[in-house]
């Protein structure tokens, strides 16, 4: 690690020019090392850490975690769901066994919230439903959501997890709990919503339609930005589409080359669903064209597109080449993803027991109950039976921060005859076409190229206002281009 | 756009005229509403023209800024509006009822403009009056400071979904009804009473190519047509000038040619703007004509305490509202509106089956008979200590293609009390559709078993909606003075001062 510790001192920021020469993981860990340098050094408030998709975001929120409960300063951690909460205690409980076995975690969660299963077992985790009954306990962590109601005692450090994620009211509700604060997040993800239009706060810092970090680095525009270089997650069929689509200006690479990753796929192809997955199985991208057509957002024969292809990837026995290793795919490792609500409930119909029910991906230990989606009952596919546990389907905001062997996505435009600016953020194309370890496959209708040309980004510019980037319309071009080249029409 | 709503528009082209997207009236319709009709010149930023108001159709009063360019002449306008529209607002305060929560005022006054873009004048106009000041240099008349900050009232409750305060005519219009036409063309409103309530022997197509000719139907404004800027206004403008230049060099001959010029102006700025005015009356009669939703006058009552409370702070402080929301108070708001906005659209669902049809074919909500009961079901409570609650179970047969899944929340439209989750979607032996059974969770009285008519009996039909008010509370923001680093911390306390009103006068 000798060599490391030197390079630690020369890389500031997480300069890729300067470290060209260095191995991925050689570039990550002096990017870390910088990090914790910063905070500890204590120089700023704030530092902030943009990570992009699959780059140990997580890992470094858990070292860090251990790094500053170690110092014997008290902690608090905040995440944005329930989910990444408990598989940040579970990860950072077992770090803590190893380093600091008398450190305790505290599970902070609603009134009269149950531990969920994964963490019943856990010997250095409190869980309570308030500050008080969790003792005093070296590192506390909750949701933004409880934290905010959260009205006394200050932390010394908070490292706020997907920060992007995170709308700038939901920060400013728990900011007083905090003396200094590590900010993490990926900046090309979603940006936060709201139901409602804002006009009125253009141009001011505090925007509160604002992710916590856009308004944190407006009002403090002198804390640190260090990135993450590495994306561990993505294979490299992934690097330069990606990066130039949603990272236009920093770009970042994967972990491993080409050839290390990628899908075996037995037997001969028998329709255009298996032959994109062939061409998937070589190019790490698959696009199954649909004929143009305007449909309704639950565009049935979409619909049964992805239902078939994720069928398929099972039915054929794919493997996952990875390390030298192959290991046959399952449906747990297959994520759909889908714009809205009503598209995901769909696909889940469509694939009937195959399809992890609501609620099972948020509380993967829960029993999968009686729903069945409502039309799934008869439509549990055959040979369902015998695969370890099930797809998981759902919208782009709630798949941010999972990763799969394969995804398979039902495009935002497909099928559109409008182009809003709801289905050109970047950012959701972003999430969709970023969660694959091996291949990313995408159904759409033809036609979307057309679709784009007739709406060009036509927001207007506020002044003070800085200009989002990447541009979704762009980025959506950029996607396209890319894909048209494993495509395969149906 | 909906099914519902895209369905309608096709309707619309197919049979000539607007279709219907509501059966109720959404927003409350004073009876007296103080309609105002601005008028903007082009190329000043929201430099008033004119204004026509009035609270009754045959009542108009017009009003003139014979040179627009002219500050004096604006607030004298400002001032003006403000002695008709004050004593209108301020009369609704003395009635009120006592609450719980303080005085509450009976009624409360109604602003009415035509469009979205009256809203914007209201809201830019109130932001230049309200910081006025009354004394030293560049005085205005006491008045218009008032003015100012009651139009800013105004405009911000017209931000606020579901508040009736201040309306846009083609906003109400266009939440009633649709019609063949884009939503662009339907800011027109003109062209959107067109297919509403087509001429005699017109089709509203045809009646709304006729009113996008501005010789026949001029703007609804606040901007005016250029052709009658460059070809009537501009001369009119120019001969008031010239006239007022007169009148400088020789007093007593030259009033009279002032006086002259001022008619002039109002004359042709009356062609521009009785026909809007008349457009808005004939909208108000027709969502005249509709039933008021079953849950307007509760959002009327929030209004009017609104206004009781905005009353009671002008006549106890009375500062004007801040140039921009700090953080604090933008978070404060915006988490408001997000609120109303979710109890908005679960109010119009509930108040109106054709609105809830928009979320049955979404598969938000279901319609369907009651096909069995068990009413007097009771469980554990799930807290331990063997307590029983009651959880009646009902079954209900849908043919709604619901995309619900188990565990979600809905409400009956009859029953807006009651709170049910869904325990189970099957599909029924024979028949088809589907059979949800549902666990009521409220409503049903204290006592163990529920109060008699709480529970739906079989045969009864219902429609269950999972579109809900946010009934979560919004998590508590620091005070203002309070605000963190991360926010560019506590703002300068607000002091009215000189500079609040400087700027170049001429």
């Amino acid at each position: 690690m000798s060599a490391v510790g030197e390079i630690a001192g020369l890389a500031g920021s997480a300069g890729s020019a300067g470290s060209a020469g260095l191995s991925p993981a050689a570039q990550a860990e002096a990017v870390t090392l910088a990090i914790l340098d910063d905070l500890r050094a204590g120089r700023h408030r704030g530092v902030i850490v943009d990570s992009p998709p699959g780059a140990g975001k997580s890992t470094l929120v858990v070292r860090t975690a251990a790094v500053l409960a170690a110092s014997g300063a008290p902690l608090m951690i905040v995440a944005q769901t329930n989910e990444q909460v408990d598989d940040l205690v579970e990860r950072l409980s077992a770090r803590l066994a190893d380093e600091l076995p008398a450190a305790r975690i505290g599970r902070l969660g609603r009134t009269g919230y149950l531990p969920s299963a994964r963490l019943a077992g856990l010997s250095n985790v409190v869980t309570a439903s308030d500050v008080d009954s969790l003792g005093e306990p070296e590192v506390t962590i909750s949701t933004a959501a409880k934290w905010a109601y959260v009205r006394e005692g200050t932390w010394p450090w908070a490292i706020v997890d997907e920060a992007y994620q995170m709308r700038s009211d939901t920060l400013l509700a728990i900011a007083a709990r905090f003396e200094r604060a590590l900010f993490v997040g990926d900046p090309g993800q979603l940006d936060p919503f709201s139901t409602v239009t804002g006009d009125r706060w253009h141009g001011l810092v505090w925007n509160p339609m604002q992710s916590a970090v856009a308004v944190l680095q407006r009002n403090n525009p002198d804390l640190p930005v260090h990135r993450l270089p590495v994306s561990w997650r993505l294979p490299r069929t992934a690097q330069d589409v990606v990066a130039d689509a949603f990272y236009p200006f920093t770009g970042f690479r994967t972990g491993t080359g080409f050839g290390e990753r990628g899908l075996v796929v037995p037997g001969p192809a028998e329709s255009p669903v298996d032959d994109v997955l062939d061409v998937a199985a070589t190019t790490g991208w698959g696009l199954l064209e649909l004929p143009a057509r305007h449909t309704m957002r639950t565009d049935a024969e979409a619909v049964a597109a992805v239902a078939q292809l994720t069928r398929r990837i099972l039915e054929r026995g794919t493997l996952a080449t990875s390390g030298g290793e192959r290991t046959r795919i399952t449906p747990g490792r297959i994520a759909v993803g889908a714009a809205h609500r009503d598209q995901v409930v769909a696909i889940r119909a469509a694939l009937g027991g195959l399809a992890a029910t609501e609620g099972d991906a948020d509380h993967p230990a829960a029993g999968s109950g009686s729903g069945a989606g409502a039309f799934g009952a008869s439509g549990a596919g055959p040979g369902s039976a015998g695969w370890d546990g099930q797809v998981v389907v759902d919208t782009a905001n709630r798949l941010q921060g999972r990763e799969y062997e394969i995804t398979v996505v039902l495009h935002p435009l497909s099928g559109r005859r409008d182009a809003t600016a709801f289905h050109l953020e970047a950012g959701r194309l972003c999430v969709l076409a970023s969660r694959h370890r091996q291949a990313c496959l995408v159904v759409a209708r033809a036609g979307i190229r057309e679709l784009l040309d007739a709406h060009p980004t036509s927001d207007p510019v506020h002044l003070g206002e800085p200009v989002r980037f990447p541009d979704g319309w762009a980025a959506n071009q950029a996607m396209l281009a890319h894909l048209a080249t494993s495509r395969v029409q149906l | 756009m909906t099914a519902i709503s895209s369905y309608a528009r096709a309707l619309a082209v197919a049979t000539g005229t607007a279709a219907p997207t509501a059966t109720v009236r959404h927003a409350h319709l004073s009876a007296r509403p103080f309609v105002l009709v601005p008028l903007t010149l082009a190329g000043e930023a929201n430099a008033p023209l004119a204004a026509m108001v009035g609270t009754a159709w045959d009542e108009a009063t017009l009003l003139v800024v014979a040179q627009p360019r002219n500050r004096d002449l604006r607030f004298a306008f400002a001032d003006q509006l403000a002695q008709i529209m004050l004593p209108h607002v301020l009369g609704f305060a003395a009635a009120t009822e006592e609450l719980t929560s303080g005085p509450r005022s009976l009624d409360a006054p109604q602003l009415i403009v035509p469009n979205p873009a009256g809203v914007e004048f209201v809201r830019l106009f109130a932001r230049s009056t309200r910081f006025r000041s009354t004394e030293g240099e560049y005085a205005v008349a006491p008045n218009v400071p008032v003015l100012g900050r009651w139009l800013t009232f105004f405009a911000e409750r017209a931000e606020i979904p579901g508040s009736s305060l201040m309306l846009a005519v083609t906003d109400l219009l266009g939440l009633h009804w649709a019609t063949g036409q884009s939503a662009l063309e339907d800011a027109n409103l003109a062209a959107l009473l067109g297919w509403i309530d087509p001429p005699p022997g017109l089709r509203g197509a045809a009646a709304a190519r006729l009113a996008e000719d501005p010789r026949h139907c001029p703007p609804a404004g606040p901007t005016t047509d250029p052709g009658f800027d460059t070809e009537q206004l501009a001369p009119a403008i120019a001969a008031y000038d010239t006239a007022v230049a007169a009148a400088a060099a020789d007093p007593a001959a030259g009033s009279a040619g002032v006086a002259r010029a001022v008619t002039r102006l109002e004359n042709l700025l009356r062609t521009q703007l009785q026909p809007t005015w008349d457009l808005v009356w004939r909208a108000l009669d027709l969502l005249d004509g509709l039933p008021p939703g079953a849950s307007v006058p509760a959002r009327w009552e929030t209004d009017r305490a609104r206004y009781t409370g905005f009353h009671t702070y002008m006549v106890e402080e009375g500062l004007p509202q801040a140039r921009r929301d700090g953080a604090v108070t933008a978070a404060r708001r915006l988490n408001r509106i997000e609120q109303a906005q979710a109890a908005y659209d679960a109010d119009r669902a509930f108040d109106d089956p054709l609105v809830m049809a928009q979320h049955r074919v979404t598969g938000e909500a279901f319609s369907g008979t009651v096909v069995a009961v068990e009413r007097d079901r009771r469980i554990p409570n799930g807290r331990g200590k063997g307590r029983l609650v009651t959880r009646p179970l009902l079954t209900v047969r849908t043919e709604d293609p619901i995309r619900l899944t188990v565990g979600a929340k809905v409400v009956a439209s009859s029953r807006r009390r009651q709170e049910c989750v869904i325990e189970a979607i099957d599909i029924p032996p024979e028949g088809g559709g589907l059979l949800i059974t549902l666990e009521a969770r409220s409503g049903m009285g204290r006592s163990a078993v529920p109060a008699p008519g709480t529970v739906a009996e079989v045969g009864e039909s219902l429609c269950y909606s999972a579109v809900l008010a946010d009934g979560v509370r919004s998590a508590p923001m620091p005070d203002t003075a309070d605000t963190p680093w991360t926010h560019g911390g506590p703002p300068e306390p607000y002091e009215p001062t000189e500079k609040d009103t400087a700027e170049a006068w001429e």
